[in-house]
C-alpha cells in the first residue's frame, strides 16, 4: 500500500503513465560465475560488469548498438561486489571493490594502433585500498564537484573516504576519513547536489538483521569548521536490512529524497530545517526532518537493488521475488508501480529482440478503436 | 472524480527463470541493463530492456520535427494581443498541429501499402485517434463555437473521419428528396439569425411530421424511411447502425435532424444518451469513448487524463495542454515539483526525446519554455548527451553557452580536453582547456607541450600556438609557451634584436619554468654573436647582465646560499657591467632572479 504525505486538491487524481518496455538485444556476458554489479558510464555508451569469477569486464557499444566486450581481466582474489565509473573529467577511471578486502582504482591506457584496431584496450591498476580488515562491500565515487574521491564501505562497519590530490596521478590516494558506523555496512550513497546550500553528504546502509538494533540507515554530513564528517541522522523506523540505498538527483529542491532497498521498497523525504545558529559557530550536522513518503511491499521478499533515473522522475527495485519494479509519481506526487520485468524461464531464442508481446490494456483498447474509426461492424 | 486503477504492464525476460534474481543498471534514457543470475558457469546474459520508444520511428521523427516548430512559434504569441486575434490564432495553430499528423498519417499509409507488415502499423490507430480528439478539442474548446455554428462544426468533424462511409450515407440520403437538402443545407450564421432559421426548421420538421403521420409516403417505403430519418427517428436511424458505424456520428445525425440549434451545454446530455442507445451490447466503453463523452462534457482535464492513459505517448497530451493553457482553458495547481499539469508534461515529453541521437536538439526549446524545472532538467540531461565527435560536443556546448550553463561548459570541455590528451592530442587538449578556463590544466598541457620540444626540438600544432591571441594569459606557463615559440619564430626569420628583446623580457618575466633555464640560456648564446644585437646600444649588455644573474639564480638553486654571497656576488655583477657598458647602477634596474 502506498500513502503519500500530499493531500490530493479536489478533481484531479493523476495516473502516472504505464510504461511499456521490451527486450532490445541481450548479450553473452561470458562471465564464468554470477555477475554481482553492472555499471554504465556517464554517457551510456561503455558499461562494466564484475563477477564472483573474480574479474570484470568492460564493453563497449558500437553506433549500431551492439556492445562489445574490449577487456576482461583479474582484479581481485576474491567475488567482486561492486564496479563503478568516476565521471569523465578524469579520464576513463574504474573503481572495483571485493570480498578479498580491497578495493582497486583502474585506469584505462590508451593502446596501440593493432590493439585499437581489433577493438581491445587495456585497463591498469593505479592503486589497491588495503585498509579494510573485512569484505569491502560497496565502492562509490563522490560527486565530481569534490574531486577525485572514492568512499568504500565494509563489514567491518567502517566507511572509509580517499583522495587523490593530483588527479594525473591515479597512483597516489590518501584516507581523508575513517568513520566507525558500528554496524556492519553494505551499501552507500553520495547525495549529488552541488548546489552551496549543501554541505556534502551521504548515506550507509547496514544489513545487520539484528532488528533490536534501530536504524539500518545513517546519515552522514560534512561540516566546514570541524573538517570532518559527522552524523546527522539515523533513521530508526528501518530495522531491517538494507541491502542498497540511493539518494535521487536533486532537481533544485530544498530537501532530499533518498530510496532504500530493505525488507520493502521505502522512499524517504529528508527536510534540512533552518537552525537558528550562525553559520561561523556551527559546530553540529544540519537537523533533518525525516518524512516516509511511500512504501512498497509488492516485491513481497527482500528488496537487494535501488535506482533512480536521471532526472530521478522514475525508481527501478529488484527483489527476491525475481523482478524489476518501475515506480512512478504522478504530477501529484503519488508514487505507483508503472512496470514490472519478470523473467519467465524461457530459454533464449535469438540474440536480438524485436519489440514483441506487450500484453497491456493500451494495445488492445486502440486496437479497436481503429476497428471503431474504420467502421468495422465486428462485435457491434 | 474516480480514479481508473491501471494495472502495471509486464515485460517478460527470456533466459531467467523465476525465483532467481534480477539485478539492473539505468541507462540515459530510461535504457536498463540489468543481469540474471545464473549458476551455470559461462552463460550469464545482459539483457537490454527498453521503454518502448516512439523516438525511433523514422516516420514519426517528422512529426516531432514540425510539430516543435509549431510549439516554437505558439510560445512567441503575445499576452497583450486583443482575445478575438488571439482566439483566430489559437485555432489556426490547432489546425497546423493537425495538419502535420495527417501528413503523417498519410506517409504511414503509403509506407504500410509497401509493406503490410512493418511494425509502424500500430501507430495508425494511435494517429487515427489522436487527430479525432484533438479535432473534437478544437472544435469544442479552442473554437467554441456557440449554438448554430457548433453542429457545423461537428458535421465537419465527423464527415472528416468518416471518409467514404460517410460518402454511401450522403448518397443514400440525397438522393431521394433534393428539394428538403437544398433547403436544409442553407445554414444560420450566413444570412440569417439563430432565431429565424429555428423557426424556420421547426416549421418544416413539422411538416414533414405530419406528412409521416398521414402516411402520405407510405406508398413509397424508401421514402417514408428517409424522411423518419430526416425528423432524427431514433429507432429509425438506429436501424441503420452500419451507415453509422461509431455512437458520435449517431449523436451527430441526430443532432443535425432532431436538434441544429444545440448549445454547447446541452451536449453532453445527447452525448451520453446516444452512446447508451448505439452500444447496447457493450457495457463498458472503449477508452476512446471515454475520451469523447469526457470531451462532450468539457472536461478537459479528465480528456488529458485519459488520454494520457490510453495512448502511452506524451506526444499528444504535452501539445494539446500546452494550447489549452495558452486559451486559459487549464485551471492550474500548482505544486511543489512539476510546477503545473503543462510544465510536467512537457517536462516529460521532452526528456524522452533526449535519449535520441538528433531529436534532444528539439527538447532544448521545450526545456526553455518550462519556467519552473525547465533549467535544471536541461542541465541534468545535456551533460550526459554523448560526445561522440567534436563537432556533437561543438553543438552541445553552444547550447549551454547561450544559456549561460557555465558549470556544464566547463565539464564538457575538460572532458573532451582529458580525452585529447590521453590520445596524446595536445593541440586540441589545449584548445579545450582553454575553452574551460582552467588554468591548471592549460599549465599542464603547456608543460607537455615544452618537454615535447626540450625532447624533439620542433614544436607542434604551431597554428594553435601562433594564433592563441589573448587566451594565452590564462596560465603562466602556456604564456610562456607562446612567447618562446615567438621567440623561436623571430630566430629563424633573423629578427635578431627583436628576438633578443623577447628573450631578455621572458628571463625578466620569471614565468620560465627552472626546467628552462639552461635552454634559454643555450638560446642567448648564438644570439650575442648576431652582429645586429651584438651592435645595438645597450642591449647586449643588458643582455648579458640578465643572462649572468640567470646562471647565478642557478647556481644558488642547484648549490644554496647565503645572505652574504648573495649580496657580494650581485653587488659585482652590477659593478662590473655598469662599468662595462658605462652606465651608473641604476640603469640596470633590479635584478631579477
Amino acid at each position: 500500500m502506498c500513502r503519500t504525505d500530499r493531500v490530493p486538491t479536489a478533481g484531479i487524481l493523476w495516473l502516472a503513465l504505464v510504461v511499456i518496455m521490451f527486450v532490445a538485444r541481450s548479450i553473452a556476458a561470458d562471465h564464468k560465475d554470477l555477475i554481482h554489479d553492472v555499471s554504465y558510464d556517464f554517457h551510456g555508451r561503455r558499461m562494466a560488469t564484475c563477477s564472483s569469477d573474480q574479474s570484470v569486464k568492460v564493453w563497449d557499444r558500437s553506433e549500431n548498438g551492439e556492445w562489445h566486450c574490449t577487456a576482461s581481466w583479474k582484479t581481485h582474489s576474491g567475488s567482486v561486489w561492486r564496479v563503478t565509473w568516476a565521471h569523465p573529467e578524469f579520464g576513463q577511471v574504474l573503481a572495483s571493490c571485493s570480498f578479498d578486502r580491497t578495493a582497486a582504482v583502474w585506469e584505462e591506457i590508451v593502446g596501440e594502433s593493432n590493439d585499437k584496431q581489433r577493438g581491445l584496450s587495456h585497463w591498469i591498476k593505479r592503486t589497491t585500498l588495503v585498509d579494510s580488515r573485512t569484505s569491502v562491500t560497496d565502492v562509490k565515487f563522490a560527486p565530481k564537484h569534490m574531486g577525485l574521491m572514492l568512499t568504500t564501505c565494509s563489514a567491518d562497519g567502517v566507511v572509509r573516504i580517499y583522495e587523490a590530490p593530483d588527479v594525473m596521478n591515479l597512483s597516489q590516494w590518501s584516507l581523508q576519513h575513517e568513520i566507525s558506523c558500528k554496524l556492519s555496512c553494505s551499501c552507500i550513497s553520495w547525495n549529488p547536489s552541488s548546489s552551496r546550500a549543501h554541505p556534502p553528504m551521504f548515506a550507509v546502509g547496514s544489513d545487520d538483521s539484528n532488528v533490536t538494533y534501530g536504524g539500518k540507515v545513517q546519515i552522514y554530513e560534512y561540516n566546514e569548521n570541524t573538517r570532518k564528517y559527522a552524523k546527522a541522522e539515523t533513521l530508526m523506523t528501518v530495522t531491517d536490512a538494507v541491502h542498497d540505498i540511493a539518494f535521487a538527483p536533486n532537481l533544485g529542491r530544498s530537501f532530499h529524497v533518498l530510496a532504500i532497498a530493505t525488507k520493502d521498497v521505502r522512499i524517504f523525504k529528508l527536510v534540512p530545517m533552518r537552525s537558528d545558529r550562525k553559520e561561523s559557530t556551527s559546530t553540529g550536522p544540519t537537523k533533518l526532518e525525516v518524512q516516509i513518503v511511500a512504501q512498497f511491499d509488492n516485491h513481497n521478499s527482500q528488496v537487494w537493488r535501488v535506482s533512480w533515473n536521471i532526472t530521478s522522475t522514475l525508481l527501478a527495485s529488484s527483489g527476491d521475488d525475481g523482478c524489476v519494479r518501475l515506480w512512478k509519481a504522478n504530477y501529484m506526487d503519488n508514487w505507483k508501480c508503472t512496470g514490472i520485468l519478470k523473467g519467465d524461464g524461457s530459454p533464449l531464442t535469438s540474440s536480438s529482440g524485436q519489440p514483441t508481446a506487450m500484453s497491456t490494456i493500451v494495445g488492445s483498447s486502440v486496437q479497436t478503436s481503429q476497428n471503431a474509426l474504420n467502421g468495422m461492424s465486428a462485435g457491434r | 472524480m474516480e480514479e481508473l486503477d491501471v494495472e502495471p504492464a509486464i515485460t517478460n525476460i527470456p533466459a531467467a527463470s523465476d525465483g532467481k534474481h534480477l539485478g539492473f543498471a539505468w541507462g540515459p534514457g530510461d535504457i536498463l541493463a540489468y543481469e540474471t543470475l545464473y549458476m551455470a558457469p559461462g552463460c550469464s546474459f545482459i539483457h537490454e530492456v527498453r521503454k518502448d520508444e516512439d523516438i525511433y520511428s523514422p516516420i514519426l521523427r517528422k512529426l516531432f520535427n514540425e510539430s516543435h516548430h509549431i510549439f516554437v512559434g505558439l510560445q512567441t504569441i503575445r499576452e497583450d494581443l486583443p482575445s478575438k486575434n488571439k482566439k483566430t490564432q489559437f485555432v489556426s495553430i490547432s489546425k497546423n498541429y493537425r495538419s502535420v499528423i495527417r501528413a503523417c498519417m498519410e506517409e504511414l499509409q503509403q509506407v504500410l501499402q509497401k509493406w503490410p507488415r512493418n511494425m509502424e502499423i500500430r501507430y495508425v490507430s494511435i494517429l487515427l485517434a489522436i487527430e479525432l480528439i484533438w479535432n473534437l478539442c478544437e472544435v469544442l474548446f479552442i473554437d467554441a463555437a456557440p449554438a448554430g455554428p457548433l453542429l457545423l462544426h461537428l458535421l465537419d468533424w465527423v464527415r472528416l473521419h468518416k471518409g467514404d462511409v460517410d460518402e454511401k450515407a450522403r448518397e443514400v440520403l440525397q438522393s431521394e428528396s433534393p428539394a428538403e437538402h437544398h433547403d436544409y443545407w442553407d445554414v444560420p450564421g450566413g444570412t440569417q439569425t439563430l432565431t429565424e432559421f429555428d423557426v424556420k426548421w421547426r416549421h418544416w420538421h413539422e411538416e414533414v411530421d405530419r406528412c409521416l403521420q398521414d402516411n402520405s409516403f407510405a406508398s413509397n417505403q424508401h421514402l417514408e424511411i428517409i424522411c423518419k430519418i430526416l425528423v432524427g427517428d431514433e429507432d429509425t436511424l438506429l436501424e441503420h447502425k452500419e451507415l453509422l458505424s461509431t455512437w458520435y456520428h449517431f449523436l451527430v445525425t441526430r443532432l443535425l435532424f432532431c436538434h441544429p440549434t444545440v448549445k454547447p451545454t446541452e451536449l453532453h446530455y445527447y452525448a451520453q444518451s446516444c452512446m447508451t442507445m448505439f452500444l447496447d451490447l457493450r457495457s463498458v466503453p472503449e477508452p476512446l469513448d471515454s475520451i469523447l463523452l469526457a470531451a462532450f462534457e468539457f472536461d478537459i482535464h479528465q480528456v488529458i487524463k485519459d488520454c494520457s492513459i490510453a495512448l502511452n505517448n506524451w506526444w499528444f497530451v504535452a501539445h494539446l495542454t500546452d494550447l489549452l493553457d495558452h486559451c486559459k482553458l487549464l485551471q492550474s495547481h500548482n505544486l511543489h515539483f512539476g510546477s503545473n499539469l503543462r510544465e510536467f508534461l512537457l517536462l516529460e515529453y521532452a526528456s524522452g526525446l533526449f535519449t535520441h541521437h538528433s531529436l534532444w536538439q528539439l527538447a532544448v526549446d521545450y526545456f526553455d519554455n518550462c519556467p519552473e524545472f525547465g533549467h535544471v532538467y536541461l542541465e541534468l540531461q545535456i551533460e550526459r548527451v554523448p560526445l561522440d565527435t567534436e563537432r556533437k560536443a561543438l553543438k552541445v556546448l553552444r547550447i549551454c553557452e547561450q544559456r549561460q550553463m557555465s558549470e556544464q561548459v566547463r565539464s564538457i570541455c575538460k572532458i573532451m580536453a582529458m580525452r585529447a590528451l590521453r590520445n596524446n592530442r595536445l593541440g586540441s587538449a589545449l584548445s579545450w582547456s582553454i575553452r574551460a578556463k582552467d588554468a591548471a590544466f592549460a599549465t599542464l598541457i603547456s608543460e607537455r607541450f615544452l618537454q615535447d620540444y626540450c625532447a624533439r626540438g620542433t614544436f607542434s600544432d604551431l597554428d594553435l600556438i601562433d594564433n592563441l591571441g589573448p587566451a594565452m594569459l590564462l596560465s603562466d606557463r602556456l604564456t610562456f609557451l607562446v612567447k618562446y615559440r615567438e621567440f623561436h619564430k623571430l630566430y629563424e626569420e633573423n629578427r635578431f634584436s627583436e628576438a633578443a628583446k623577447l628573450l631578455l623580457s621572458l628571463i625578466t618575466a620569471k614565468i620560465a619554468p627552472r626546467s628552462f633555464w639552461m635552454t634559454l640560456l643555450t638560446d642567448a648564446l648564438p644570439l650575442l654573436e648576431q652582429k645586429e644585437v651584438s651592435h645595438s646600444a645597450h642591449c647586449p649588455y643588458l643582455l648579458l647582465y640578465h643572462l649572468t644573474c640567470l646562471v647565478y639564480g642557478f647556481i644558488v638553486f642547484c648549490y644554496g646560499s647565503s645572505c652574504k654571497v648573495d649580496q657580494l656576488l650581485t653587488s659585482l655583477i652590477k659593478e662590473s657591467v655598469c662599468r662595462f657598458a658605462g652606465l651608473g647602477p641604476e640603469g640596470l634596474g633590479t635584478p631579477k632572479v
